[in-house]
């Protein structure tokens, strides 16, 4: 940890490098992160496109007003969170600490209505294992879609959960004062990752959820 | 990342576009418009990550280094699904 006086590492040559730093480290774990849910929505869409009708219609038993709604509060928290780090950058404490929980209520609204997502599913019998019931004769192809649905949205809902605890300790750094002008990249790093989680639901959305609802 | 203060408003225009074209993929979505139906939700997904991407993540505003890194990201996933569909296709596994 730097002293506080001291506005870089030693062994940056300036803030700026030091940011740019920090900043080139989170794109290269992003690029993974890219590939990792890359390879999900590769069997995705080779999958569907081998049973085309039972994704069509098991696509269907997914409540299209919960996936718009989850859609509009994950936008909304990357809103709030780009302005958290928009207030990081002038060094305005309260404000920052505020967007911050905005983000984090945003989040845990997004994860509420999956949770109530996931639970019509268990009581429908659509969760893929020994109860899974499934009308009609493509059964084991259905199976396969939601064995994705619960693989792509529970692998973004974990990174969800991550990137609340995440803000959680940012809520605690910064009503400590632990960010300034000068040195706010925990701010914009968990912010790189919120955006990027976010951008993983953007694709999620439309594919799970959209694809085949006419 | 850049020591650029990006205005406040231009976050309001993107998180406004997001939305509005949020809404328009889902009315989209109710309208059968065959091979279309598919290219509109991506064409449209792809916007919105590329906004995401440039203004929220301030990618519009960072270095060159960063440029190539976010490129080659999107680039390596491009060869992940180019590649393996083309091998899908080609074969004639896939819309048989």
């Amino acid at each position: 940890m730097s002293e506080a006086h001291a506005s870089h590492l030693h062994q940056f040559d300036s803030p700026e490098q030091q940011r740019e730093s920090a900043s080139l480290g989170m794109w290269v774990f992003i690029a993974q992160e890219i590939m990792f849910f890359g390879g999900l929505f590769l069997a995705y869409v080779v999958y569907r496109n081998l049973y085309h009708d039972a994704f069509a219609a098991a696509s269907h038993h997914l409540d299209l007003r919960f996936g718009a709604f989850n859609t509009a509060v994950l936008i909304a928290s990357s809103l709030t969170m780009a302005l958290a780090v928009h207030a990081a950058q002038l060094g305005h404490r309260k404000v920052l600490v505020s967007f911050l929980i905005a983000t984090i209520f945003l989040g845990s609204v997004f994860l509420g209505v999956k949770v109530v997502e996931y639970h019509d599913k268990f009581v429908h019998h659509l969760v893929p294992g020994a109860n899974f019931q499934f009308e009609g004769p493509l059964e084991h192809q259905a199976e396969i879609f939601y064995s994705l649905y619960f693989a792509m949205t529970g692998l973004h809902a974990l990174h969800m959960v991550v990137g609340v605890g995440l803000l959680a300790w940012l809520v605690y750094a910064a009503t400590r004062g632990r960010y300034t002008p000068e040195y706010y990249s925990p701010v914009e790093m968990s912010g790189l990752y919120w955006h990027f989680v976010d951008i993983v639901w953007i694709f999620l959305f439309p594919f799970l959820y959209l694809i085949s609802r006419h | 990342m850049s020591t650029q203060v990006v205005p406040k408003k231009v976050y309001f225009l993107i998180f406004a576009i997001l939305m509005v074209l949020t809404f328009l993929t889902v009315q989209a979505a109710f309208y059968n418009l065959g091979v279309l139906n598919i290219v509109v939700v991506i064409t449209i997904a792809v916007i919105k990550a590329t906004l995401v991407v440039l203004y929220f993540m301030h990618v519009r505003y960072s270095d060159r280094l960063t440029w190539v890194v976010v490129a080659g990201g999107f680039a390596w996933l491009l060869v992940l699904l180019v590649l393996t569909l083309s091998d899908y296709f080609a074969r004639g596994w896939l819309r048989s």
